[in-house]
């Protein structure tokens, strides 16, 4: 096990660097640069750019600007928002909690729902319920989020006035039914496209699970369906989807991209739009590694989890 | 005599896939007794399992497979029961022993709990109780340190010893019948005559009825007092011992007796190679006639591939053979054509 822990941390730290080095380069090499944004403001000469260019640092080739933006990494300083010098980190903590708010309630209705809609779908195969939920599926998976968006604010926001357009919070209210209601329609239209993935993995593992060996040894004891169903079928069933969840959460940014947008969100998707918009290096190159280093956490969560989930990999 | 613990009559199996239905098994029947051990023999793909399966309604359910016929217990016909009341008679009454040791075990629940999962779900009893049965039934089937041993996973533990937990687990509610669906074939030869032994120790102390499938007949000669030859999907050759082992009718038993060596000098005349030529065919694709007639060394035209053969008495006994020309008196005698 620490083997394992060691050799999955040292994995990760070399990820991250390539992708802080691929991302740190795309940004350097992009049209526009840090600059753009002062060349645009009145009276500013070619001199002044050049001074504010070695003030930041930008005149440097890019693998000394690299490491010395790395080594302040390391340490903790993400940099300042070219948009309010805001410490980076900050800046990113606190739009974080608004999109672990929303993908945390969405991702619980998806893997809820999902779970329940393939085992069933498995269980009852070539059902009405089975054709009924696989058509559904496609559906929720060929039409674009922003529309399945815009459609439920125009319905339940503007004709029928019963659900809030946007935002997390009205402002002096913000209580917990507040917030609540605020959560609805964005944590809703979110995981409608998860619950279409996550219920055709299910059904597909649920399907591989009925056929194995155990499962009749199971029902050769005469345990009653509930018993098998649970213990035998969708304990089994899960293990894989554990996998598929640590795949999901470094989605998280650019998941919520695009509800966060339509749904004005105050979250990293949003933050990231914005950032784009503004050419905030830091910020951008800041969500960049935060989603790297998710993408870490989340696979080395899911091999906790199956570890944990498994015996066969624990012991084996 | 006494009466049958199981009777099974004119037992029809048909799977269903893609649209076309194919009959695996055409009409069985048999009875097994208490205390007795009826085998099951024949070679892979003539239908075993799935008539074995089909006793405990573990076949898939109702469009994809269908099952006629009746498998009556205690009066009772198992193939009408609702799925509930199914559920109760598997386990207390009739009990299964798979084919394969190393995949009829879940991988994620300790052996302890498996088998205790099947002793909860039918008796009352404490966790204390349970647990102690537990480990009585690992002490029975010859697991070592049981106490400890039930913690373990089923992937920490060796086939032969995996095979032994499913044991357990089928002999945990002392079943009227167990069915062993060749128990030992997937085990080294020291471990498979462990557990026949071990079989038949636990018959002896509780009378139970064991319809033991296999294909090999030295494991026959060793626990059964009856035998069932069959071949695609039929009974072709059924009686007790002696009759089958030593005074086989069928020629199909004749070439499986003469594929295991100690049977070879038991003066049967077989074909030169001692084994069967030629392939089980295909469910869906059997030849008019007796279906053993084109790998039949025996074969004639107009008798072999035209009706069907009954399942005909052969002597005053119990012996059943299915085959239009046992009861010629040259036949067996003959030397066998080479085909
Ligand atoms: N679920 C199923 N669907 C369709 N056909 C099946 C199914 N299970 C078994 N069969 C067919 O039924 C026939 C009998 O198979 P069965 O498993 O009973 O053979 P067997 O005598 O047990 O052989 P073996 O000695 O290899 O175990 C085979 O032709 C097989 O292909
Ligand atoms: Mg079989």
């Amino acid at each position: 096990m620490i083997r394992f822990l060691t050799h999955r941390t040292l994995q990760g730290i070399v990820l991250i660097l390539i992708v802080s080095m691929i991302g740190f380069t795309v940004i350097n090499l992009a049209p526009g640069g840090p600059l753009s944004q002062y060349a645009m403001t009145p009276g500013m000469s070619q001199q002044d750019l050049d001074r504010i260019a070695h003030q930041m640092g930008l005149d440097r080739p890019i693998p000394v600007q690299y490491l010395d933006w790395l080594v302040n990494m390391v340490s903790g300083d993400w940099g300042k928002s070219y948009r309010d010098q805001s410490p980076v980190l900050d800046v990113v903590w606190r739009h974080m909690w608004a999109t672990l708010l929303l993908m945390g309630t969405s991702t619980a209705i998806a893997v809820a729902l999902g779970t329940l809609i393939g085992v069933l779908g498995a269980l009852k195969r070539y059902s009405v319920f089975d054709y009924m939920a696989t058509v559904g599926a496609m559906i929720a998976l060929s039409i674009p989020t922003f529309w399945f968006g815009l459609v439920a604010i125009f319905f339940f926001s503007l004709e029928l006035g019963w659900l809030p357009a946007g935002n997390m919070y009205t402002v002096g209210d913000q209580s917990f039914s507040d917030y609540a209601i605020h959560l609805i329609m964005p944590s809703i239209v979110l995981a409608l496209v998860n619950v279409a993935i996550w219920s055709r993995y299910m059904r597909a593992s649920t399907l591989d699970v009925m056929d194995q060996d155990y499962v009749r040894t199971a029902r050769a004891k005469g345990l009653p369906r509930w018993r098998i169903v649970s213990a035998h079928i969708v304990r089994n069933a899960l293990i894989p989807m554990i996998t598929l969840a640590g795949l999901q959460l470094p989605t998280i940014i650019g998941g919520a991209l695009v509800t966060e947008t339509v749904f004005t969100w105050p979250g990293l998707g949003r933050l990231f739009i914005d950032s784009l918009g503004y050419n905030d290096y830091p910020v951008i190159m800041g969500l960049l590694m935060f989603s790297a280093i998710l993408t870490v956490i989340g696979n080395f969560l899911a091999d906790i989890g199956v570890a944990l989930a498994d015996p066969r990999i624990r012991l084996g | 005599m006494t009466d049958p613990v199981l009777s099974v009559r004119d037992l029809r199996i048909r799977f269903r896939s893609g649209g076309r239905e194919t009959q695996v098994v055409h009409g069985v029947d048999f009875d097994i007794r208490g205390g007795e051990t009826l085998a099951l023999v024949g070679e892979s793909g003539s239908g075993k399992s799935v008539t074995s399966f089909a006793l405990m309604r573990l076949l898939p359910e109702a469009p994809r497979c269908t099952i006629e016929g009746s498998v009556s217990m205690g009066g009772v016909n198992l193939l009408e029961l609702s799925e509930r009341r199914m559920a109760q008679v598997r386990g207390p009454r009739i009990a299964m022993i798979f084919q394969e040791p190393l995949t009829s075990l879940n991988p994620v629940h300790r052996v302890g709990d498996q088998i205790a999962e099947a002793i909860r779900f039918h008796r009352k009893m404490s966790k204390a109780d349970i647990r102690a049965r537990v480990i009585e039934l690992l002490t029975l089937v010859g697991i070592p340190d049981p106490a400890r041993r039930m913690h373990a996973y089923p992937g920490e533990m060796s086939g032969g010893m995996r095979q032994r937990v499913v044991i357990a687990m089928a002999l945990a509610l002392e079943p009227d019948l167990l069915i062993a669906d060749e128990p030992t074939t997937a085990l080294d030869v020291t471990v498979q005559a462990q557990i026949l032994e071990l079989l038949r120790q636990i018959q002896r102390a509780t009378n139970m009825a064991m319809l033991f499938i296999t294909h090999d007949f030295g494991v026959v000669a060793e626990i059964a007092e009856r035998v069932m030859v069959m071949y695609a999907g039929r009974i072709v050759e059924q009686g007790s011992l002696a009759d089958v082992l030593s005074n086989p009718r069928m020629p199909y038993t004749r070439g499986l007796l003469a594929s295991v060596p100690r049977f070879e000098d038991a003066g049967l005349k077989t074909g030169p190679l001692g084994t069967i030529e030629g392939f089980v065919p295909s469910p869906d694709n059997l030849p008019a006639g007796c279906s053993f007639h084109p790998r039949c060394p025996h074969a004639r035209p107009g008798i072999c591939d035209g009706a069907l053969p009954e399942l005909a008495a052969h002597g005053a006994g119990a012996h059943l053979v299915r085959c239009a020309r046992s009861d010629e008196p040259a036949f067996g005698a003959e030397p066998a054509e080479v085909s």
